[in-house]
């Protein structure tokens, strides 16, 4: 017997499904949020330098607040994917044999050059990290980060990905609700948050 | 040959095998799945590239078969 729905979606009943639609929706509230909170403190920091220079040192603290604070969300976006815990080194190797089973012969050289998974959605491109997935949207102009993660630590990383890679596969929308929204942004904001070596994936995802 | 694996700590871990022929290999694999089911592991079937089905019951026709953990926002 099979099931479409991912089995996980049982344990958050309340969440809306996250269809293209919620997706739109976040991704424009987190850009009007973005605003919000940039836009005060580069008018209060002109302002000042304007109607008295002698606060420019009180408006220069304003407007780095109004630059530090958009690049701490896209941090948090971004560390999504960074990888984490053990990294169990003596199953790696079976596990990335697993993993390179389940992918194509391009996103199997991109996984393990950058260990992000490329897998193309109905929703966008999706770079399924160990700990986290990145999905561009179509046409390349947004990010949505999601923090998920297999309920077993001492998976081999590979592993990791791959749990991800399957509940993907199961139920893209499904994988999506269960997962933590974590940012929405340009892709260039999360980009320049990324590892360095993980940047082509994006790169790749974008194409 | 089919199989039954598991992903876990040593990377995956073989649990069954059979044929389409082998009942009584079939049924010991079907035992085992149920054995997983029951810790908490959830069936898949990757049906190749991009897909995967969710089984609560282990397919006969099918060439592998993956438990797995479930997963969580984090």
């Amino acid at each position: 017997m099979a099931s479409a729905a991912l089995p996980e979606l049982a344990a958050v009943p309340w969440r809306q499904r996250t269809d293209a639609l919620w997706l739109r929706r976040w991704g424009r509230i987190w850009h009007a949020w973005t605003l919000l909170y940039t836009i005060p403190f580069l008018v209060a920091g002109a302002a000042m330098l304007a109607l008295a220079p002698i606060a420019a040192p009180v408006a220069l603290v304003a407007i780095a607040h109004a630059w530090i604070i958009p690049e701490l969300y896209a941090f948090r976006g971004a560390s999504v994917v960074r990888p984490k815990g053990p990294r169990n080194e003596g199953a790696e190797a079976t596990a990335q044999g697993l993993l390179g089973d389940l992918l194509g012969h391009e996103e199997r050289e991109l996984q393990r050059r950058t260990g992000l998974a490329r897998e193309p959605g109905e929703l966008g491109t999706w770079l399924v990290g160990e700990a986290g997935a990145l999905l561009v949207t179509p046409g390349g102009r947004r990010v949505h980060c999601f923090c998920v993660r297999a309920q077993d630590p001492e998976l081999p990383p590979s592993d990791r990905v791959a749990h991800l890679l399957l509940a993907l596969r199961e139920d893209e929308q499904g994988f999506a609700t269960v997962a933590n929204h974590a940012f929405a942004g340009a892709p260039w904001r999360v980009r320049r948050r990324m590892p360095e070596g993980m940047r082509p994936a994006l790169d790749a995802a974008r194409r | 040959m089919a199989r039954l694996i598991r992903m876990d700590g040593t990377g995956h871990t073989t649990l069954a095998e059979w044929t389409a022929e082998d009942d009584l290999a079939f049924q010991a694999a079907v035992r085992e799945f149920g054995d997983q089911q029951g810790l908490g592991y959830i069936g898949t079937v990757p049906d190749g590239p991009g897909k995967a089905t969710h089984v609560r019951e282990l397919p006969r026709e099918a060439d592998l078969v993956i438990m797995r953990r479930p997963i969580a926002g984090g």
